[in-house]
């Protein structure tokens, strides 16, 4: 039987995917073909600006920007075991049309070992998860192994934490089954809260008795019955799905008392959060859940030792503990065959900016950056050419064009200035202004501290009041000195990670781009052309007289025009020189 | 006991002391602004950052715990740089005035700012203002003053219990008030004043100081308060032979916390209407007398009701300001000499 897979992720149902699936429901039962077809409505693939989609199994055949309208033609072609060519993706480089999803170049060097079931499986059926091999990693861990081992083999896997800092998961898991209390907690990260990352919302949504199954390993390895889903209030699909899954996992013993007939027994709780950046901080994630308004704890004492309710806790991410099924069902030895030395298994990017392919991608550790942003991403949009990336969210860092090849992983990238993040990954071309950039990024920090601490509440604020300056046109010589060394003592002193890494933006484009920021303050100019109150120079369409003096005068071909067509200055060329201005016989040249 | 090195001096210090309080004990001063002893450790200001030989990053001394063969430098340059960007950072966002501020002189912002030759602040821009609330009946609520340490709200939380302050806002719009902002007189306060005595800066003061007195020009009296048994200790502010305050003492009885009554409700000592001798009433009118007459007069008169009417004819009430022996002695004397059972305390009427 065929299946037709329509995706019911976030992105995918905002551009009406449930009509879709409506649809192809209605057309299958209109001519009776409901014993031919399985008809599923599924979570993200990931490709969602090609939304919405339908794939069509075993073959895999991938239908684009799907409408209610192509349904008939598309159930007709499926009916006569034909490809639906209308509705392939087309390969914007080559024209081609493209048949299947593993041939999409999006997806081609993609390793979907976490975001496997994303797209396939109905995440409110727990059969669908059972048939496609879910539970039988808890099944062999609850029957084969004690707590110990499966620490070990965790370690063995070299995972570590998804949710930014990289922390060896094992070892976690060690310390905090070394704790002993009359209760432990096992929790959950959801709150996922870097601008732009989705993919902690497409596991939740598309494959939620993943990470159900990966907080039952790790409540069975440290010795935990309680578990909390600490997930954002934003995310109301995803709130669903886990708790169609929790109540589904329950009808079918694998929570509750003694589960699969074993001593463990384990149940799990969703705390909804108010959307609150820091309360993604595991200290100040728990004031929440206890009720506190969301600021930081001091460390030590760790979560480990005391974290929910002062009891031992062991926090990790969802895309952690997606992780975790995966490495006990393959084995450790197999799962630290991928990745790099330090780094194992895969990472999901969420690739946005000025890209050809946006979206969710799976990549082993280790792949450069080359391939993400010209493979993957399909390269940048309109013909522009590549200037830096930023990458680990609002408080990553910018690489540039001198780490194309840098093999990504915790550690490269953290030497490289930047860092692994949730794994936000925004793709700037040579329109993009560094400065505005790190502004921007800025503001969201700021906005996001929670207050507590005098460097982070009060610093961010005279970062952004400075950078505001500089884009402004306002900017002081000093300034550029004042960002680096504020910024470093922000760093070095605020209590959490928010403030320790907030001026990392800054730091990253002040290293890499120093000159832009010395154009913006020293000469007032914004070599991309983006900050208002710089000097350009524009040309008045209507006193333009097509005459090309200024267009042969000007020495970087900052000007173009056809003949009698009025002329244009492109302000990422314009080296800010005047000469047009002074030759142009019609005055149609100003400068603002 | 653990071994550790601040500024390249070793030291002894039991395990479960913090960097701050082995400092402290071996005379090494760390500036501290929302560290306050007996309340939770929130490592909010930062202004106590010290750098430990191995940490990618500074450490609150008030919140890091001492490990074994830990090596601390409290003033080197990094710290240094941090702590001037801090104090540059709370001035920019304070109101200034401190020519007239009733703590000039008595300021820890102050102090570290002369400390560390914090001037001026590079940091120019937004400011939050509020306008001063004076809502309630004694003491000033200046927020533009405030540096958000968070101690009035902890120590109204943890010890009085009465919760009633708390971070409103986020970031840089942080304040700290009541619930709601609400005047403090319709909130849960008690008007302990403990908030107005943890304050490091001008935001909490007392309104009876208000104009009153530079800081130097007080003198501190410590004295036992006379409301209740527990004696806690306070110190007097006293100007000019006048009472205009009170600052928390710490005892063994009271670790520097008060009451309303202690606090604020010391006006009867300068009152007119206060009595300061002996009196007997003579004719319908009290007459002043010295404390042996009146204990003489007070002894036979005793007496001689026992022995007309015998002890039943008495009874005895005793006040929550004596203590604990004085009331005891008190009962004892009714049951053994005036042999009546008919006592009582005002506490439990
Ligand atoms: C400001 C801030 C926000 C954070 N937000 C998240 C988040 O949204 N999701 C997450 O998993 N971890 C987040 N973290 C990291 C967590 O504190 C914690 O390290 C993580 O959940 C541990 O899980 P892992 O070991 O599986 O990575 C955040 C950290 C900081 C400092
Ligand atoms: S660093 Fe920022 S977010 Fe973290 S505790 Fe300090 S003020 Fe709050
Ligand atoms: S006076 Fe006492 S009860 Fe009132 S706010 Fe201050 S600490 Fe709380
Ligand atoms: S009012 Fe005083 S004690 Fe309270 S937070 Fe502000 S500065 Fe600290
Ligand atoms: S005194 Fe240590 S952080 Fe405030």
């Amino acid at each position: 039987m065929k299946g037709i897979l329509v995706c019911g992720g976030t992105g995918c149902i905002s551009n009406n995917s449930r009509l879709v699936h409506d649809a192809i429901e209605k057309e299958l039962s209109q001519q009776g073909l409901e014993a031919e077809f399985e008809l599923k409505y599924t979570g993200c693939h990931g490709f969602c600006e090609m939304g919405p989609l339908v794939l069509i199994t075993p073959e895999e055949e991938f239908y684009c920007r799907v409408k209610p309208e192509d349904v008939p033609n598309l159930i007709d072609s499926l009916k006569q075991g034909k490809v639906y060519e209308e509705l392939l993706y087309v390969d914007p480089t080559t024209k081609e049309k493209i048949k299947t999803r593993h041939d999409v170049p999006f997806y081609q060097k993609q390793q979907r070992l976490v975001l496997k079931n994303c797209g396939i499986i109905d995440p409110e059926n727990i059969d669908d998860y059972i048939n496609s091999g879910g539970y039988k990693s808890l099944h062999k861990v609850l029957t084969t192994m004690q707590p110990e081992e499966v620490i070990q083999e965790i370690k063995a896997s070299g995972l570590r934490g998804r949710g930014g800092g990289g922390f060896p998961t094992g070892i976690k898991w060690e310390f905090a089954r070394k704790s002993t209390a009359d209760k432990k907690y096992i929790i959950c990260n959801a709150d996922e809260g870097d601008p732009g990352a989705f993919m902690d919302r497409s596991i939740s949504e598309g494959d939620p008795h993943a990470v159900l199954e990966g907080m039952l390993i790790g409540g069975y390895a440290i010795g935990a019955w309680e578990g909390y889903i600490y997930i954002r209030a934003e995310y109301p699909l995803a709130v669903k799905r886990l708790s169609i899954a929790i109540e589904q996992a329950e009808a079918k013993g694998y929570l509750g008392q003694n589960i699969l007939g074993s001593d463990f027994s384990f149940s799990i709780k969703i705390k909804q959060g108010a959307g609150a950046f820091v309360c993604g901080e595991e200290t100040a994630l728990m004031e929440s859940i206890q009720g506190n308004r969301g600021m930081p704890r001091p460390r030590p004492p760790y979560p480990a030792v005391k974290g929910l309710w002062d009891r031992p806790t062991n926090i990790n991410n969802v895309e952690t503990f997606a992780n975790v099924p995966v490495i006990i069902g393959m084995g450790s030895e197999q799962y630290s065959q991928i990745g790099t030395e330090k780094s194992k298994g895969t990472k999901i990017f969420a690739l946005t900016g000025k890209l050809n392919n946006t979206g969710l991608a799976e990549v082993p550790m280790g792949i450069t950056l080359r391939e993400i942003v010209f493979d993957i991403g399909g390269g940048i949009s309109g013909g522009k050419k590549f200037k830096a990336v930023q990458i680990g969210g609002p408080s990553g860092g910018c690489l540039t064009e001198e780490h194309l090849d840098l093999p990504i992983d915790y550690d490269s990238l953290l030497e490289a200035g930047a860092m692994m993040g949730s794994g936000g990954l925004v793709v700037m071309d040579e329109s993009t202004c560094m400065v505005e950039l790190a502004r921007f990024f800025l503001s969201f920090t700021r906005h996001e501290s929670c207050g507590k601490c005098t460097p982070c509440r009060e610093g961010n604020t005279r970062l952004l009041e400075i950078l505001q300056r500089i884009v402004d046109g306002k900017g002081e010589k000093e300034d550029l000195e004042r960002l680096q060394s504020l910024g470093e003592n922000i760093i070095m002193s605020s209590i959490c990670g928010l403030g320790q890494t907030a001026p990392n933006p800054i730091l990253s484009t002040l290293k890499f781009f120093r000159h832009e920021y010395e154009l913006h303050v020293e000469k007032k100019i914004c070599p991309a052309g983006v900050c208002k109150g710089m000097i350009s120079y524009k040309i008045i369409e209507e006193k333009c007289k097509a005459c090309g003096i200024c267009k042969k005068n000007c020495p970087v071909e900052a000007i173009a025009g056809e003949k009698k067509q009025p002329h244009k200055i492109d302000p990422a060329k314009c080296a800010q020189c005047g000469v047009c201005m002074e030759k142009c016989p019609f005055e149609a040249i100003i400068r603002g | 006991m653990v071994s550790i090195k601040i500024n390249g001096n070793l030291y002894n210090v039991p395990a479960d002391y913090t960097i701050l309080k082995a400092a402290e004990e071996n005379g090494i001063d760390i500036p501290t602004l929302c560290y306050e002893e007996g309340l939770t450790i929130t490592g909010a200001c930062r202004m106590c950052v010290v750098e430990v030989k191995g940490a990618r990053k500074l450490l609150a001394a008030c919140a890091t715990p001492v490990t074994d063969g830990m090596e601390v430098q409290t003033e080197s340059e990094r710290v240094v740089s941090a702590r001037r960007d801090i104090l540059r950072l709370l001035i920019a966002n304070h109101d200034l005035r401190c020519l007239t501020c009733e703590r000039n002189g008595d300021c820890r912002l102050q102090d570290y700012c002369y400390r560390y030759q914090v001037e001026d602040t590079p940091y120019k821009g937004a400011k939050k203002e509020y306008p001063i609330d004076t809502d309630n009946h004694f003491f000033i609520r200046d927020y533009s003053k405030c540096i958000k340490c968070g101690k009035c709200v902890l120590i109204c939380a943890e010890v009085n219990g009465a919760h009633v302050y708390d971070f409103m806002e986020r970031g840089f719009d942080t304040k700290v008030t009541s619930a709601f902002d609400d005047n403090l007189q319709e909130t849960t306060c008690t008007a302990c004043g403990m908030c107005v005595n943890v304050c490091p800066v001008g935001a909490l003061v007392e309104k009876s100081v208000l104009w009153q007195g530079r800081p130097w020009e007080v003198k501190k009296v410590t004295t036992t308060c006379g409301y209740c048994g527990v004696g806690c200790q306070l110190k007097l502010k006293v100007k000019d032979d006048r009472i205009i305050g009170v600052a928390a003492a710490k005892s063994g009885s009271n670790l520097g916390h008060l009451c309303a009554k202690g606090q604020f409700g010391w006006e009867y000592v300068q009152s007119n209407d206060r009595l300061t001798d002996p009196l007997i009433k003579r004719n319908g009118v009290f007459e002043k007398v010295s404390w042996d007459e009146a204990l003489t007069y007070v002894a036979n008169r005793l007496k001689a009701i026992w022995q007309e009417h015998g002890g039943q004819a008495f009874a005895g009430l005793t006040s929550a300001k004596c203590t604990n022996e004085e009331n005891y002695l008190f009962q004892k004397f009714m049951r053994t000499i005036l042999k009546t059972n008919n006592v009582d305390h005002c506490a439990r009427l």
